[in-house]
């Protein structure tokens, strides 16, 4: 061993993190190729889903996933502000400051399949009893019981990147600000959030990225139904439901090659979002007045 | 050093790994597909360990799934209730037969407040699933049922979400049955469908119908019975209502039988037999020689396939399947001896 | 007169901060009894379906009572060690590449890649695997479910491990140069020792995080309801049982769900706490 092969072992490894990066687009891309080939630019638009005539448009999951994922964020967002604010500015005790942080990533690590069966076995029932006091359908499963499992599940996350935020606002500005004799709203509105805003924007976009790919708890609660759903308590899917309910009983090549375009489209939707996230968390630590 | 004795242990893994492979490879066999017969084997396949000692895993992921597995030659076997087009077979990179294991009957059940029993039409179950009858109270259904009190709920169907032979079956009857569902939605493992709600695998279908009031759904027998599920009465092609039962089913497949045993039982014109029953089949390549498969891998499952169509049979009845008949046995022996590793019978 | 005007000023600005602080903490509390909620009720209904058969025996068949996920327990540690076996070295020379050429574009590409393979859905990962390996290999197994969930695990390690060599002093290494000895023999000897810690962390974080995945097993762990000891085969996971019992209609099913749900987010939990009470020591 020396430096020089040294070097190359850890230009190895490197490469193969590339390599699986740039192995999973190529095999999505060209795995999809037939469906795309067939459907044209209507894989994107097409409304239908139809294993039988073999037609497949991805507009329904499309739906269903940005559904799912606004009702998830408009949910989680003030539960999750609220949550980080109180944990970053008004939690003085170490001890319950810790307690709450340990509960917290406790819930960050609950597996996704453990919440899908508390939706099947907690929210369900609930959603089915708000859907029959409405009159809409009672199934009880739908894009309202996904979306709340969901928020629930983003929570987490999404307060401790706002935590965080605020805690690395400078503790100059803070304590300039009180002795100017603001009060504590005063502070946190005026001075804290506006220095923090970048990053717990980031923050919730990094969440949304989580909200969009989330597999086992939304195919266990979303009814997995191919329509576009119209309502709080219709059925539906996201991109990544169908992938997990059909792609193990494909019908068909195209039907399979289908779903590897869906997950085309999932993961460059993530990738997106995911990048844009973490260029703004670049610019929110450079704006925490330090 | 540390180095070297790190990428000694996991040399040493790697040995332990592919000598554990070959020493377990020949005890196990690994099938997947329909959901529809699955209590059956899974029961089946217990006992045929506590008898040989074989593993047999089998994973009840839905028919399209068993016969894609079975085309990427991921499986020792497949299970669908849908047999193989003839305009399908040259999908597979072998040939491939098919072992029929039992007859099932594919039930209408529903939940509905208090212990209603229903009767339906073929045409009515259709005309549910495609959203032109929505409410329980419908003339259409009341008229059926004369003397019993119809609740105002709206009717849920629930479907298959995934790809599956029971599906294939309750469509090809729907098909049978009703024009309108031939045109609009057609026969397949998975179907666009119209309205209702979907629900993974047999078991999927029978959790949601049992948890949610105003709901039907399309189960195996089997499935309905353990869950003490609601069964309706349906009226066959002989103008008969017709309670799903095994001697019911076993009605259904009483006529003549073909050789390579790909036969078709919904809407059957059989007087007493109950119009929903299926066939399900295991499909095997005929040519057990390919991929790194040993003899003894392909002597496993021939010996399987033998017990599964005679001593395996006891064990179906008490899971609501109808037993194989006689003639149906008898072309599965056939093609059970046809089975061959490098062009020689494995079993006479 | 001019003193009303500020007490009332004050008043006002003091009810504000009030009722911002009202507006705050009710949201707070839900999300807190919330969390609790959930985990109080995995705990009551898991610890129902807790017993020595659960623990021991294989899986009964479809709707016979009793027997138990031993097959799934197992099935979880081996897919778990073949992810860690595959994860642990590629993270640990990734995290050096980019302890080496810090600041170089080469490594700020592959800063990015690493972010941006956190962010791809498990589900994703699943698909993928079963064509690479599933499909060439000709059979579903344990040992196709660790490289998927390796791939879970990588990018997670890859940044931790990261960021534990970047704390080490620089000191430590421009003091071993300095006496001569070789760049690589420094950074193996010194630098690396000195983020084991962080190292650790790192593994057992990736660990809790693969060990609740589901998605990316059912394509390629398959599941199996014997026990398995066969790399090369397929095998049970806790979280695949998870799903596959509680879509089920039997009853005793899902009170074994509830059974490795808490299974599982005991084991998640305790690596969590054994970290977290490493890190603050």
């Amino acid at each position: 061993m020396n430096d020089k092969r040294f070097n190359v072992l850890l230009g190895f490894a490197a490469m193969v993190v590339v390599f699986i990066f740039a192995g999973f687009l190529f095999t999505l891309v060209v795995q999809s190729l037939p469906a795309v080939k067939q459907e044209g630019a209507a894989f994107l638009y097409g409304s239908e889903w139809n294993p039988v005539t073999t037609r497949f448009g991805a507009l329904p999951f499309i739906i269903g996933t940005l559904m799912t994922s606004a009702i998830a964020l408009a949910i989680a967002i003030p539960l999750s502000l609220s949550a980080g604010i109180v944990m970053g500015e008004y939690v003085n005790s170490l001890w319950l400051r810790s307690v709450l942080n340990t509960l917290i990533n406790v819930l960050a690590s609950i597996p996704s399949v453990v919440f899908g069966l508390w939706g099947i076995e907690v929210v369900i029932p609930l959603v089915r009893s708000l859907a029959m006091s409405v009159g809409a359908p009672p199934y009880g499963a739908g894009i309202l019981s996904a979306s709340l499992v969901l928020a629930i599940m983003i929570i987490p996350y999404m307060s401790s990147m706002t935590r965080e935020a605020l805690v690395n606002v400078h503790a100059g500005l803070r304590e300039g600000a009180y002795a100017l004799g603001l009060t504590k709203q005063e502070v946190v509105t005026g001075i804290a959030l506006p220095f923090a805003k970048n990053s717990i924007f980031a923050g919730i976009l990094l969440s949304l990225g989580r909200a969009l790919g989330e597999t086992m708890a939304v195919t266990m609660l979303i009814g997995n139904a191919t329509r576009i759903p119209t309502s709080l308590f219709s059925l539906g899917n996201t991109l990544a439901s169908v992938i997990a309910s059909q792609f193990n009983e494909a019908a068909s090549d195209v039907h399979r090659s289908a779903m590897m375009g869906l997950a085309l489209i999932l993961f460059v939707i993530t990738m997106i979002i995911g990048w844009f996230g973490r260029t703004l968390m670049r610019k929110g630590v450079g704006a925490h007045g330090e | 050093m540390k180095r070297n004795a790190v990428s000694k242990s996991l040399m040493l893994l790697t040995l332990f790994v592919l000598g554990l492979t070959s020493a377990l490879g020949a005890q196990t066999l690994l099938g997947s597909g329909a959901t529809f017969p699955a209590p059956a084997y899974t029961k089946m396949f217990d006992e045929y360990y506590k008898l040989t000692g074989v593993k047999v895993n089998y994973q009840a992921i839905g028919s399209s799934g068993g016969l894609k597995n079975i085309q990427d030659r991921v499986v020792d076997f497949g299970g669908t209730d849908s047999f193989i087009k003839d305009a399908d077979f040259s999908k597979y990179p072998g040939q491939v037969v098919h072992i029929p294991t039992v007859i099932g009957a594919i039930v209408v059940t529903y939940n509905l407040p208090g212990s209603l029993k229903l009767r339906l039409t073929g045409d009515v179950v259709a005309d549910i699933y495609l959203g032109k009858i929505t409410k329980w109270n419908d003339k259409a259904i009341t008229e059926l049922n004369p003397g019993v009190k119809l609740p105002n709920l709206a009717i849920m169907p629930v479907y298959r979400s995934d790809g599956s032979g029971t599906t294939f079956n309750f469509t090809a009857y729907l098909s049978a049955v009703s024009a309108e569902w031939k045109s609009k939605v057609g026969n397949a493992n998975s179907v666009s469908w119209p309205v209702g709600q979907g629900a993974a695998q047999n078991a999927g279908v029978a959790g949601v119908v049992k948890q949610t009031p105003g709901t039907i759904g399309y189960v195996e027998l089997a499935y309905a019975n353990q869950n003490n599920m609601a069964v309706a009465v349906i009226k066959n092609s002989s103008g008969n209502w017709i309670e799903p039962s095994l001697a019911s089913t076993s009605a259904a497949a009483a006529g003549a039988f073909p050789a390579d045993t790909r036969i078709v039982l919904v809407n059957t014109d059989a007087k007493e037999g109950y119009p929903i029953s299926s066939l399900t089949w295991l499909v095997v390549y005929r040519e057990q020689n390919y991929g790194n498969r040993s003899r003894e891998q392909a002597e496993q499952l021939v010996k399987l396939l033998w017990w599964m169509i005679h001593d395996g049979q006891q064990y179906v009845t008490a899971l609501d399947y109808a037993p194989l008949p006689a003639p149906a046995v008898k072309a599965s022996e056939a093609i059970i001896k046809s089975i061959t590793y490098n062009g020689q019978a494995l079993i006479k | 007169m001019e003193n009303n005007v500020f007490t009332g000023e004050y008043k006002r600005r003091k009810r504000k901060d009030i009722v911002f602080r009202l507006a705050i903490l009710v949201p707070t509390g839900i999300v807190v009894s919330l969390l609790i909620l959930i985990l109080a009720q995995v705990v009551m209904n898991g610890s129902k379906s807790l017993n020595l058969d659960f623990f021991f025996q294989q899986q009964k068949p479809f709707g016979e009572v009793g027997g138990g996920v031993v097959q799934a327990i197992v099935g979880t540690i081996m897919v778990l060690v073949v992810a860690i076996v595959i994860a642990l070295p590629v993270s640990l020379l990734a995290a050096l590449y980019l302890y080496e050429h810090k600041g170089s574009k080469r490594a700020n590409v592959l800063l990015d890649v690493v972010s941006t393979l956190q962010g791809i859905p498990s589900i994703v990962i699943g698909v993928v695997i079963y064509i690479w390996v599933v499909v060439p290999l000709k059979t579903f197994s344990a040992f196709a479910g660790g490289i998927a969930l390796s791939i879970v695990m990588l990018p997670l390690m890859i940044s931790m491990i990261k960021e534990s060599l970047d704390m080490v002093p620089s000191s430590y290494l421009e003091a071993a140069l300095a006496l001569g000895v070789p760049r690589w023999r420094a950074v193996v000897e010194i630098i690396v020792p000195a983020a084991a810690s962080g190292i650790l962390e790192a593994t057992g974080l990736g660990i809790a995080r693969a060990a609740g995945e589901t998605a990316p097993l059912i394509f390629t762990s398959f599941g199996n309801p014997f026990l398995s000891l066969n790399f090369m085969a397929p095998v049970s996971a806790l979280p695949l049982v998870i799903y596959e019992y509680v879509k089920s209609p039997y009853d005793d099913w899902h009170q074994k769900a509830w059974g490795a749900a808490l299974l599982l987010v005991l084991f998640v939990l305790s690596l969590n706490l054994l970290i977290g009470t490493r890190k603050k020591r």
